[in-house]
């Protein structure tokens, strides 16, 4: 079954792909397509033109820059995995989305903008304290992760726009991530946690699928950050988070088990 | 939409609607019926198929996606010389039923090019994508670790 689609763009490079946004700003954008395909099979998405970004190189690439690492949102979860460049946070999370087979196809700008509140490497991004660059044929914005998500599956993204890539600044301090789903792969999250501590700096407790968007601890990590005991931060945690009952899961399990991953990261180290 | 690709080493040439699943173009049109749909969303992996060598769901691949690609299925992975994953499984008993054997292959053939000697934990690792309801897996891992990668396959 095929969706009746009568436009499709298939842009090679990052130039010809903002001129066609902009003249095309109702084309649903696709890149690996693991989420657009099972949208269109499921009947959820009924696209009649589509701007294909697969085949645009100028989006696939990994570079140090000034101020930090550059990640394309073209990267494929397995490409994070080979380059042995990146962030060990992103990659414990790239190993975990789906299956082999998915994460060869599942690119970063795809988990990004998908906007899932389970998307397992958002609240990697909130940790790392990370900027995304989006830019249309008018001009380039950055913005920082944390005011990305702007409610259930909304993004800061203008209908011109496309999302470029992710700037990781050099950041210092323990990390842990942890997913918690019904088995180890291709299960969406119940639970999943990205952390960074800098003991006496700084710190970062951040969860996806505890509310409906990637998440920040505030309070807990400000008690951290001040020596507050493991066990008031655990408290504060399960306070500020916000889950529900899904098909996933409860709201009761997710508190439970919120606190528990942190409380075992920070008594391990 | 014309999509041109190589399908198991040979020049394809299709005219499809460009978000026809690579998997109904492979089935319908190429009449290649190895490749199987289980679920046809992702989670299953009887689909599996390479793409320019990397094992993906080719339920959510649209076709125009494999324009200029090279791919191998399942008929063409033993076609010359049965593939040394294929020889192992039957010699462990690793397919019952059969319908997710063709994506085990895959999978295994993908993994075995990459890292010919897998552990165990890394055969399950790769071959956590497909999922198989008669073997309990055990079987399947004991021929993917005891296949030997053909050279340059
Ligand atoms: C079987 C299965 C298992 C999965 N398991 C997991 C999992 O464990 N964890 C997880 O987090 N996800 C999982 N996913 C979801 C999915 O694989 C990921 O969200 C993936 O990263 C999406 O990337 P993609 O390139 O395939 O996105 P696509 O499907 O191509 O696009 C997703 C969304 O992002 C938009 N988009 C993509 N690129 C851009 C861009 N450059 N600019 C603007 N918009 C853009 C698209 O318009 C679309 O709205 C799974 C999916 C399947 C089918």
């Amino acid at each position: 079954m095929s969706a009746p689609v009568t436009a499709l763009f298939r842009p090679r490079t990052l130039n010809d792909a903002l001129k066609m946004r902009a003249e095309q700003p109702g084309a649903t954008v696709m890149a690996g397509g693991t989420d657009v395909m099972v949208y269109i099979e499921s009947g959820t998405l009924k696209p009649t033109a589509i701007l294909d970004l697969w085949g645009c190189s100028g989006l696939r690439w990994q570079q140090s820059i000034t101020g930090g690492q550059f990640h394309g949102a073209g990267l494929t979860c397995t490409d994070v995995l080979r380059s042995g460049q990146s962030h060990p946070l992103l990659e414990a999370a790239a190993a975990t989305v789906g299956a082999v087979q998915i994460q060869n196809r599942a690119t970063l700008g795809g988990n990004i903008c998908n906007a899932s509140p389970a998307g397992d490497t958002l609240p990697v991004w909130l940790a790392l304290k990370a900027e995304f660059e989006v830019a249309s044929v008018r001009g380039r914005r950055r913005i920082p992760a944390a005011s990305f998500w702007q409610g259930y599956k909304k993004i800061d993204l203008r209908p011109d726009e496309l999302f470029l890539g992710i700037l990781i600044p050099p950041l210092f301090g323990h990390t842990h991530f942890r997913k918690v789903g019904t088995r180890l792969a291709q299960s969406i999250s119940k639970v999943v946690f990205a952390g960074r501590y800098n003991p006496g700096v700084d710190a970062c407790l951040a969860f996806g699928a505890v509310g409906p968007t990637p998440m920040r601890c505030l309070k807990a990590e400000t008690a951290l950050v001040a020596g507050a005991a493991v066990d008031d931060v655990v408290q504060l945690v399960r306070e500020e988070i916000a889950p529900i009952d899904d098909i996933r899961s409860t709201a009761v399990y997710r508190r439970q088990v919120a606190g528990n991953i942190v409380r075992r990261w920070l008594t391990s180290l | 939409m014309n999509v041109r690709f190589r399908c198991n080493g040979r020049a394809v040439e299709v005219d499809v609607p460009p978000m026809s699943r690579l998997l109904d173009v492979l089935r319908e049109e190429l009449r290649l019926t190895g490749s199987k749909e289980g679920c046809g969303e992702g989670e299953c992996g009887a689909c599996t198929v390479r793409i320019d060598g990397e094992a993906v769901m080719s339920c959510l691949v649209p076709v125009c996606q494999v324009d200029g690609a090279s791919i191998v299925t399942i008929e063409g992975l033993g076609a010359s010389v049965v593939h040394p994953v294929q020889t192992a499984m039957l010699q462990h008993g690793g397919a019952q039923c059969g319908i997710c054997t063709p994506g085990l292959c895959m999978s295994a053939a993908a993994l075995l090019e990459r890292n010919p000697h897998p552990s165990r934990e890394e055969a399950r690792v790769a071959l956590a994508g497909n999922l198989c309801r008669c073997t309990g897996y055990q079987k399947v891992v004991d021929a993917v670790c005891a296949s030997l990668a053909p050279e340059g396959s």
